[in-house]
């Protein structure tokens, strides 16, 4: 197989990681609409966790990206 | 700006020499992002010095800035690490505005966002991992493999749960230097290829410039989004090297 074909062909199967990021930003801000619905009070501690929780989810999406960048152009 | 399609959107991250300096075979020239980091050191011992002088009860605007990124920051080790957490405010307080003002100046079109390269983020990201690992060892000595063992599991399973322990404690300064780079990276490449875009698409232009503002907007949230979460990850992990061993 052509290198550049094979190259092409694993970055695309790399991105398919930033499913597992997208389950979880969702998942986060799941938790974080129905604890602020059941105590409302508590909006303002609750959404600094959720930022927290959502940079860190976000990163896994980023490492998928960043070792497709690396196949790619590696 | 070359014509469009020519340049890759990755030239914005190139590094140019400004002021060649060689030691021998060592590199040690004045570049675009060392005036760049520069400009972010100057801006922020401004921000502090012009902000605090005015020593106004009830503070004016600039004064509210800097009380502002002071409080910030004084809470998020209060909250995560307690009485302790005040001896390291200058670490966490320097990282955070250094990372904070580096994306920021990043956002300026046509300049240049430092934060952007894995070497400045793991320069930053491996000093904090060392001079934790450091404290820890300090402050506990040998005591410190009792943070491998995570606490009420039977000894049957501490050799799986050991070397994967240990593994994502040396994983930390590689998540915490390329979580900031990653998103440094996409963000700008995403702005500087749908920019592209518009120029390409002529009268239906309008829609990635759309996009743009909208995208450029979500990268100001990124850039302190960033920040914090590199400053609240520095405090957990002081917290970590001085009260969960």
């Amino acid at each position: 197989m052509d290198l550049a074909a094979a190259k092409v062909i694993g970055a695309g199967l790399a991105v398919i990681g930033v499913l597992g990021s997208g389950i979880g930003i969702g998942s986060i801000f799941a938790a974080f609409i129905s604890a602020v619905g059941r105590n409302p009070a508590a909006r303002g501690d609750v959404f600094t966790m959720t930022m927290l929780g959502f940079a860190l989810v976000e990163a896994i999406a980023l490492y998928a990206l960043v070792i497709a960048l690396v196949i790619l152009f590696g | 700006m070359a014509a469009a399609g020519t340049d890759s959107p990755l030239e914005q991250f190139k590094i140019e020499p400004l002021i060649p300096i060689h030691l021998g075979k060592l590199d040690l020239s004045f570049t675009n992002s060392s005036l760049v980091m520069v400009v972010a050191l100057v801006l922020i011992t401004s921000l502090l010095l012009v902000g605090a002088r005015p020593r106004a009860l009830v503070p004016g605007r600039l004064q509210s800035v800097a009380e502002l990124a002071y409080e910030f920051v004084a809470n998020l080790l209060s909250d995560t690490i307690g009485e302790e957490g005040k001896r390291y405010f200058p670490i966490v307080f320097t990282i955070f505005m250094f990372v904070l003002f580096g994306n920021l100046i990043g956002l300026v079109p046509f300049s240049f966002t430092f934060t952007s390269h894995i070497i400045v983020t793991f320069a930053l990201a491996f000093s904090v991992f060392i001079g934790v690992t450091i404290l820890a060892l300090a402050r506990h000595g040998l005591h410190f493999a009792r943070f491998f063992v995570p606490p009420g599991v039977s000894p049957a399973l501490w050799p799986l749960l050991i070397p994967i322990e240990i593994i994502s404690y040396l994983s930390r300064p590689i998540s915490l230097s390329v979580r900031l780079f990653a998103n440094m990276l996409a963000g700008h490449t995403l702005l500087k290829v749908f920019a592209g875009f518009v120029f390409l698409l002529g009268f239906a232009g309008f829609f990635p410039l759309a996009f743009v503002v909208a995208l450029s907007g979500l990268e100001f949230l990124i850039a302190f989004l960033q920040a914090y979460v590199f400053a609240i990850l520095t405090c957990l992990y002081i917290n970590d090297a001085l009260h969960l061993h």
